[in-house]
C-alpha cells in the first residue's frame, strides 16, 4: 500500500467557514480520512505550535492554509508551514486574497482599534487600554501577537502552490483539488483550481446588450430569474469572477459576490469590474455620471469584497520585492 | 522568451533637444539596460545617414526591435516605420520616446529634462519588447470627391477634381452657389469685376458633366474613413420642380408676399417675395419658396399667386426634404466664413444708425444689380459726402477675435476707392496697421492714397451721433492727437469668423478646430490643406480668413489631394485594431453597446462576441471594458501599456 | 511641505486631442514642470482604473487622464465612456486611500496647449501639498516590517527559552 497522504490543515484571519466546509464534503470526508493522516487541523483536533516546530522539512505532503495574515503569529505559523510542506494551497478566498477580512485595508490597525476598544456604543474603556504586545504578568513577561497594519493574502507572505477559490470553496470544488492531489494529476504551478473563464461563460440567464439606468441592491427588487442580473441594476460579480462555484448566489437570484476571485486574464477584480459596469452606465454627460455613480452604496466594498489585499495598490510581497 | 536585440537611438535635433537634454548621458545610461545591444546619439536621427545607421544596424547587428528617442511620433513615427521597413523589419517593432515636444521643448532645468527623457525612454524600451509586427492594411478607394460648401474655393475644388475625370458631388447650404464672393462687385487689387470672373466658373459648376450639385443641403453623417465614406445629405425641398422651373421669375412678382422680406443676399438692404430668385447670376437660376415666410406653408392660406403666374407649373407644394447616400473617396471641406456681427460691437453704434453698416453691405451697395443698382446712398437716398471705413472690427481685439482677418485693410482701400469712383465723397480710413502684404497689393494701397483718402493710425473707437451727423471719434497715433471726425457714412469692416454650425460640421466629420475656431489642419506650415483625419482635406476660408487668390490655390492644392487617393488605387488605413480570444470570451456581452462603429456582433452559435476587424477602428474602448480581459487591441494591449508605465515610472 | 519633493505624474493621453495638446505646448515652448510622465493610447476611452492602479503600484504619485473634449473624440463617443468611469475610478482611489488630489481626469483639444502646461502645473502643485504617495505606503510598510523583525525576534527567543511558542494559552 502507498504511504499515506500527510495532510495539514491550518486557520489563521478566517472565519472558520473553511473548516467547516471541508466536513462539508459528507461522506467523501471519509476517502479523505482514507487516503490521508492529518497530521495537523487546530479546529477539530487538539495541537500546540511545538507539535508543527517538531515536523521535519517536507514531512507535510499538503497543506490547506486558510485565512488570511493578520498578525505576527499567522505569519509565523504560515512560514513554519510552508518550511514544512511539499505544497502548500492557499485554501479558500481569504487566504488567496484576504478575502472579507482583507476589507480591513480600506482602514487601518489605528482606526479599527478606535472602534473596537472606544468608538463602539458598547464599549466602556476609560483608560483606554488597548492590546499590547507584552504584558508582565506574575509568571514572567507574557507575549501577545502584534495586529498588523493591513492584511496580506497568503502569497505574499510565503510562495503557495496552487489555489482553492471560494468563500468557502464548494465540496466539489474541494474534491477535485484534493483528487488531483491524491491522484499526482496536478496542473501548473500557481493554478487556481476551479474554472477558467468568468461566471457569465456557464451562466444561462438571458443576456443582450448592456445598458444600467439604476443601480439596485438585492433588497430592493425581486429579480426577474431568467434575466441577466447587471441588465436588472443588481451588481453581480459574474463578469469578472472565476467560475467554478456552481452558481449558488445566481441560482438562489441573488447577484454573484465574488467569493471565486478574478478569472484568469483578470489582474484585478475590483478595478476590472468598476470599469466594466461604469463603461454600460446609461448616461452621456458628467453630470448625470456623477449622479449615477453617487447611487452605488460602497463601490469598493462591492468590487473588492473579497480580492482587496490582492488589489495592484496592495499587491507586495511582504518584506519587499 | 529568448532576448530581444534592442537598438536605441537617441536624436539631437539639431540643439532642440541636445541644447537641454543630456543626450550622450541618455544613450549611456539606455545602453546599460538588459536586451539593449546597441545605444547610439546623433545630430539628426530622421535625416538620410541617421536612418541609415539604424538600417545598418538592423542588418549587421541582427536588432529586432528599434527605439527612436526624438520628436513626437506624430511627426516621424511614420518616417522611422518606413526605416525599418527598409531593413526587413516590421515597422511596428518601433516605440518613438518623444523627448522633443514633451521634454526639451517644455522644460528649462537641463538635469529634470535629462531625467524625464530616460524614463521615457526607459518606458519605450520595455514597451517594445513586446511589441508584435503588425501588417498594415491596405483598402481600394472610392474614385469620389464631396466637396462641402460653394464658394470660390469649393468651387475650384470641384472643378478641378471633375476636369481630371472624376466624379464631385457639390453640396451647398444655400440655394446657389457662389459664396461670399457672389455678393462683391469689384475685387481688390485689380478691381476686376466679380461676376466676370466667377459667374463662368459657377456656370461650368452647373454644366459639367462630373458635378452633382446639391443645393439647399446639408451633411447629416459621415461614416467610413479615408477611401471608402459614406456621407448621408439632406436635401431641403425648395417647392419648385427644378426641371421644369425657367428662372423667369414670374413666381416673385406675383407673389402676395413681395417686397415684404428681408432679402439675406443684400445684405437685408431690399426686400424681397417668399417664392424668389436669390440672384439674376445665380447657379442653378431657378426659384425658391421661402418655408419660413409663405403663406401656404405656414398658415396652410394663400391665394397661390405664385402658382397662377408660373407658366411652366413648375412649383409644388408636396415636395419634402430628400436624404441621400454618397460614398466617396474623400471629402474637402470649403465651407467658408462668416462676418463677425457688429452689433457686438456697441460703441459702434451699427443696428442703432442707418447710415452705419458694414462690408457686405457696402458690397452690394456698390453691386450693379444690387438693392441701389451700384448707387453708394445713406438711408433718405442721398449720396453720402463723407464716409469713414473703420478696420479690425472684431479682429485684432482681446474681447472678440485675437487674430487679424487678413483681407479687411484690402478690402477697405478697395471701399474707398469706390467711394471715390462713384460719388467722391471725402474718405477716413482708421486703421491699426496698414497690411498689404499679397502681389500688386502695396501697389494698389499706393493707387487709393494718390486719390486722396485720408489714412489715420489709430483704431476707431467710438461712432456717436452729433447734430444729425454721424462722429468717429479716435486716438490719431501718428499725430499723438485725439481726434473727432463728422461724417456721412461709416462702414464697419468686420471680421471673418468660423462659420456658426462650425462645431456641428467639426462633429459630423470628426474633426478638430484650432483655437480660433476655424478648422484644424495638419500642420499649420508643411500641411495647411489636411486635417488630421486622413482623408478629409480643407480649401478656403474655413480654416482661416484668406483672400480669394489664396482660397483659389488652396481650393486647387485640396483638389490635389483627393486626385492623388485616387491616383493611387489604394489608401493605406490604420492597421490597430480589436480581436477577440473566443477562449476567453464569456459572452457577457458587456463590448456589444461600447462600440461606437458596430463592429462587434455575438455570435449567436458559440454565445461568444466577434469583432469584425474592417469595421474597428482600434480605438480600444472595448478592450478596456471587457471584464474578462479577452478583447487585446494590437499596439495598444494591456501588457505594452502597462510595461511602458512600469518603464516610465521607474 | 517637502519643498524637494517632486511628485511623479503618469500622463494618460488620447492620441487624437490631447497628445497633440501636449505636443502643441512644445511647439509653442511653453514650459511646466518635468513631472509628467505621458504615456499614449488611441482614445481616452481606451483607459481601465487596471491601468491607474498600476501606475500607483509602481509609484506615482499622481495620474493625469486625458482626452478630447466630450463631442469631440475622434472615435465619436469613446470619451463618453471615459466620462462614466471617472466618477467611479475616483470614489473607489478615495475609498482605497489616494487622495483626490492624485487623481484628475481632464479633456484637452489638440490647440489647448497652454492648458495643458496649466493642469500640469496645478496637478503638481496639488500633489506637492499632499506629499509624496509611494513614500506613505512605504511608510506603512516599514512600520509593518519592523514589527515583524521585533516580534520574530521576540518569538525566536521566546521560543528557545520554552522549547515552543509562547501564544498565551
Ligand atoms: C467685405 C469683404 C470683402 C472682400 N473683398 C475681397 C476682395 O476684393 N478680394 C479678395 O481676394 N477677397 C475679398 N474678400 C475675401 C473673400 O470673401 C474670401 O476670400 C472668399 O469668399 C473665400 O471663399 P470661400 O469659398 O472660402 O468661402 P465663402 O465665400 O464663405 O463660401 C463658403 C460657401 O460654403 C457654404 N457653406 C457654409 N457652410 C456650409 C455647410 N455646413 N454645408 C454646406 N455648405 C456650406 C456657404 O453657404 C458658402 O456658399 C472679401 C471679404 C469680405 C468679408
Ligand atoms: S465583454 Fe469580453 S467577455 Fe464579454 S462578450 Fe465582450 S469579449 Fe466576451
Ligand atoms: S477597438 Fe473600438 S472600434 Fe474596435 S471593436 Fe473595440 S470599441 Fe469598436
Ligand atoms: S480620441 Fe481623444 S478621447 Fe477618444
Amino acid at each position: 500500500m502507498a504511504p499515506k497522504l500527510q495532510l495539514a490543515i491550518y486557520w489563521a484571519a478566517a472565519c472558520g467557514g473553511c473548516d467547516v466546509a471541508i466536513l462539508d464534503t459528507d461522506e467523501k470526508i471519509l476517502d479523505i480520512a482514507e487516503a490521508a493522516d492529518i497530521v495537523l487541523w487546530p479546529i477539530a483536533m487538539d495541537f500546540k505550535y511545538e507539535d508543527i516546530y517538531k515536523m521535519e522539512p517536507g514531512s507535510i505532503d499538503v497543506c490547506l492554509f486558510n485565512g488570511a495574515i493578520r498578525t505576527s503569529e499567522q505569519e509565523e505559523i504560515a512560514k513554519a508551514l510552508r518550511a514544512r510542506s511539499k505544497f502548500m494551497i492557499a485554501f479558500g478566498a481569504c487566504a488567496a486574497w484576504g478575502g472579507i477580512p482583507g476589507l480591513a485595508n480600506l482602514t487601518n490597525r489605528e482606526e479599527i482599534f478606535n472602534t473596537v476598544y472606544q468608538e463602539t456604543a458598547t464599549t466602556i474603556n476609560e483608560e483606554d487600554i488597548r492590546p499590547d504586545t507584552n504584558y508582565p504578568g506574575p509568571e514572567g513577561e507574557l507575549h501577545l501577537p502584534r495586529i498588523y497594519d493591513r492584511v496580506w493574502s497568503l502569497d505574499q507572505v510565503v510562495n503557495v502552490d496552487y489555489y482553492v477559490p471560494g468563500c468557502p470553496p464548494t465540496p466539489e470544488t474541494i474534491w477535485t483539488a484534493i483528487l488531483a492531489i491524491v491522484t499526482g494529476n496536478l496542473p501548473p504551478k500557481g493554478t487556481t483550481i476551479a474554472g477558467i473563464k468568468s461566471l457569465c461563460d456557464t451562466c444561462e440567464r438571458e443576456k443582450t446588450e448592456k445598458k444600467i439606468t439604476q443601480f439596485k441592491r438585492p433588497f430592493e427588487i425581486i429579480a426577474d430569474p431568467k434575466k441577466c442580473l447587471l441588465e436588472q441594476g443588481l451588481i453581480c460579480c459574474g463578469p469578472v469572477t472565476r467560475d467554478g462555484c456552481g452558481h449558488r448566489c445566481t441560482n438562489n437570484n441573488m447577484p454573484c459576490r465574488g467569493c471565486y476571485g478574478p478569472s484568469e486574464k483578470v489582474s484585478d477584480q475590483g478595478a476590472k469590474l468598476l470599469n466594466a459596469i461604469a463603461s454600460i452606465m446609461d448616461v452621456k454627460d458628467e453630470k448625470s455620471a456623477q449622479e449615477l455613480a453617487a447611487t452605488w452604496e460602497d463601490p469598493a466594498g462591492t468590487v473588492y469584497r473579497f480580492s482587496l489585499a490582492k488589489s495592484l495598490i496592495y499587491d507586495y510581497k511582504k518584506g519587499g520585492e | 522568451m529568448s532576448d530581444h536585440k534592442i537598438g536605441v537611438y537617441v536624436c539631437h535635433c539639431g540643439s532642440n533637444i541636445n541644447g537641454v537634454v543630456n543626450c550622450a548621458k541618455v544613450t549611456e545610461e539606455i545602453g546599460k539596460l538588459g536586451e539593449v545591444v546597441v545605444a547610439k546619439d546623433y545630430k539628426y536621427m530622421c535625416s538620410d545617414p541617421g536612418q541609415e545607421m539604424i538600417k545598418n544596424d538592423i542588418r549587421e547587428k541582427g536588432l529586432d526591435r528599434v527605439v527612436v528617442a526624438a520628436c513626437s511620433p506624430r511627426m516621424h513615427e511614420p518616417t522611422f516605420r518606413r526605416a525599418l521597413e527598409g531593413a526587413g523589419l516590421n515597422g511596428y517593432l518601433l516605440e518613438m520616446a518623444n523627448i522633443r515636444e514633451h521634454v526639451s521643448w517644455v522644460t528649462k532645468d537641463k538635469e529634470e529634462a535629462t531625467k524625464k527623457a530616460l524614463s521615457l525612454v526607459k518606458g519605450a524600451v520595455k514597451r517594445v519588447k513586446l511589441h508584435e509586427p503588425i501588417e498594415e492594411r491596405e483598402v481600394p478607394v472610392t474614385n469620389t470627391t464631396l466637396v462641402l460648401g460653394g464658394g470660390i474655393s469649393g468651387i475650384q475644388a470641384a472643378l478641378q477634381v471633375a476636369e481630371a475625370g472624376h466624379k464631385v458631388y457639390l453640396i451647398e447650404q444655400k440655394q446657389y452657389i457662389g459664396g461670399n464672393m457672389a455678393k462683391f462687385d469689384k475685387t481688390f487689387p485689380t478691381l476686376d469685376c466679380a461676376a466676370c470672373i466667377l459667374t463662368p466658373k459657377m456656370v461650368d459648376v452647373g454644366q459639367s458633366p462630373n458635378i452633382e450639385l446639391y443645393t439647399s443641403s446639408e451633411v447629416i453623417k459621415v461614416d467610413g474613413y479615408v477611401g471608402n465614406f459614406t456621407v448621408t445629405v439632406r436635401e431641403k425641398p425648395r417647392y419648385i420642380n427644378h426641371d421644369k422651373c425657367t428662372g423667369c421669375g414670374d413666381c416673385a412678382s406675383a407673389c402676395i408676399m413681395k417686397n415684404r422680406i428681408p432679402h439675406e443676399f443684400d445684405e437685408g438692404l431690399s426686400k424681397r417675395s417668399a417664392a424668389y430668385i436669390p440672384f439674376p447670376q445665380a447657379v442653378p437660376l431657378k426659384a425658391v419658396i421661402d418655408d419660413e415666410n409663405c403663406l401656404l406653408l405656414t398658415r396652410k392660406k394663400c391665394t397661390l399667386a405664385c402658382v397662377k403666374a408660373c407658366g411652366a407649373k413648375a412649383i409644388n407644394f408636396n415636395q419634402h426634404e430628400t436624404i441621400h447616400e454618397f460614398k466617396v473617396g474623400s471629402i474637402i471641406l470649403a465651407t467658408g466664413f462668416d462676418l463677425f456681427d457688429a452689433k457686438r460691437s456697441p460703441q459702434y453704434g451699427y443696428g442703432k444708425y442707418p447710415n452705419v453698416i458694414n462690408g457686405l453691405q457696402f458690397e452690394r451697395m456698390t453691386n450693379a444689380s444690387g438693392p441701389t443698382s451700384g448707387h453708394i446712398t445713406l438711408a433718405d437716398g442721398t449720396e453720402p459726402k463723407s464716409v469713414a471705413v473703420i478696420h479690425c472690427v472684431g479682429s485684432r481685439d482681446e474681447n472678440y477675435n485675437k487674430y487679424c482677418s487678413r483681407v479687411c485693410c484690402m478690402s477697405s482701400v478697395k471701399f474707398a476707392h469706390l467711394v471715390k469712383d462713384h460719388c467722391d465723397a471725402e474718405v477716413y480710413e482708421f486703421y491699426i496697421d496698414m497690411r498689404t502684404f499679397g502681389k500688386g497689393y502695396e501697389e494698389f494701397y499706393n493707387r487709393v492714397q494718390e486719390e486722396g483718402v485720408h489714412f489715420i493710425r489709430g483704431k476707431g473707437a467710438e461712432v456717436a451721433q452729433k447734430d444729425g451727423r454721424l462722429v468717429v471719434k479716435a486716438e490719431d497715433t501718428l499725430l499723438g492727437q485725439y481726434r473727432e471726425i463728422p461724417v456721412d457714412m461709416v462702414i464697419l469692416n468686420t471680421a471673418l469668423e468660423p462659420r456658426v454650425d462650425a462645431e456641428k460640421v467639426a462633429q459630423t466629420l470628426g474633426i478638430s478646430r484650432s483655437g480660433d475656431g476655424f478648422f484644424m489642419e495638419s500642420h499649420i506650415k508643411l500641411d495647411p490643406v489636411t486635417t488630421t483625419t486622413d482623408g478629409i482635406y480643407l480649401a478656403g476660408c474655413c480654416q482661416s480668413p484668406k483672400d480669394i487668390p489664396d482660397s483659389v490655390a488652396q481650393g486647387s492644392a485640396a483638389a490635389a489631394q483627393s486626385l492623388a487617393i485616387i491616383a493611387t488605387g489604394k489608401v493605406k488605413i490604420s492597421p490597430i485594431s480589436a480581436s477577440i480570444d473566443s477562449e476567453q470570451c464569456a459572452g457577457c456581452q458587456i463590448c456589444i453597446g461600447l462600440c461606437t462603429y458596430r463592429a462587434i456582433k455575438l455570435n449567436e452559435e458559440t454565445l461568444r462576441a466577434e469583432i469584425n476587424e474592417a469595421v474597428c477602428k482600434g480605438c480600444g474602448t472595448c478592450a478596456a471594458g471587457c471584464p474578462s480581459g479577452a478583447i487585446k487591441v494590437s499596439h495598444f494591449n494591456d501588457d505594452q501599456l502597462l510595461a511602458q508605465i512600469e518603464g516610465v515610472l521607474a | 511641505m517637502n519643498d524637494k519633493f517632486e511628485p511623479k505624474i503618469l500622463g494618460i493621453l488620447c492620441n487624437w486631442c490631447s497628445y497633440a495638446g501636449a505636443d502643441l505646448a512644445g511647439t509653442s515652448r511653453l514650459r511646466y514642470p518635468a513631472n509628467i510622465r505621458i504615456v499614449k493610447v488611441m482614445c481616452s476611452g481606451r483607459v481601465e482604473p487596471t491601468l491607474i492602479l498600476k501606475a500607483f503600484q509602481e509609484g506615482a504619485d499622481g495620474v493625469l487622464i486625458s482626452g478630447c473634449h466630450p463631442g469631440d473624440c475622434h472615435y465619436v463617443d469613446g470619451n463618453i465612456k471615459t466620462l462614466r468611469r471617472t466618477p467611479l475610478v475616483a470614489r473607489l482611489l478615495t475609498q482605497i486611500g489616494i487622495e483626490p488630489e492624485r487623481f484628475k481626469q481632464v479633456w484637452v483639444s489638440a490647440s489647448e496647449g497652454e492648458r495643458f502646461g496649466k493642469i500640469v502645473e496645478q496637478m503638481v502643485e496639488d500633489i506637492k501639498k499632499v506629499g509624496p504617495y509611494q513614500k506613505k505606503m512605504g511608510d506603512q510598510l516599514d512600520v509593518v516590517m519592523d514589527e515583524v523583525a521585533a516580534s520574530a525576534k521576540e518569538a525566536a527567543a521566546a521560543a528557545e527559552e520554552k522549547g515552543g511558542l509562547n501564544c498565551g494559552s
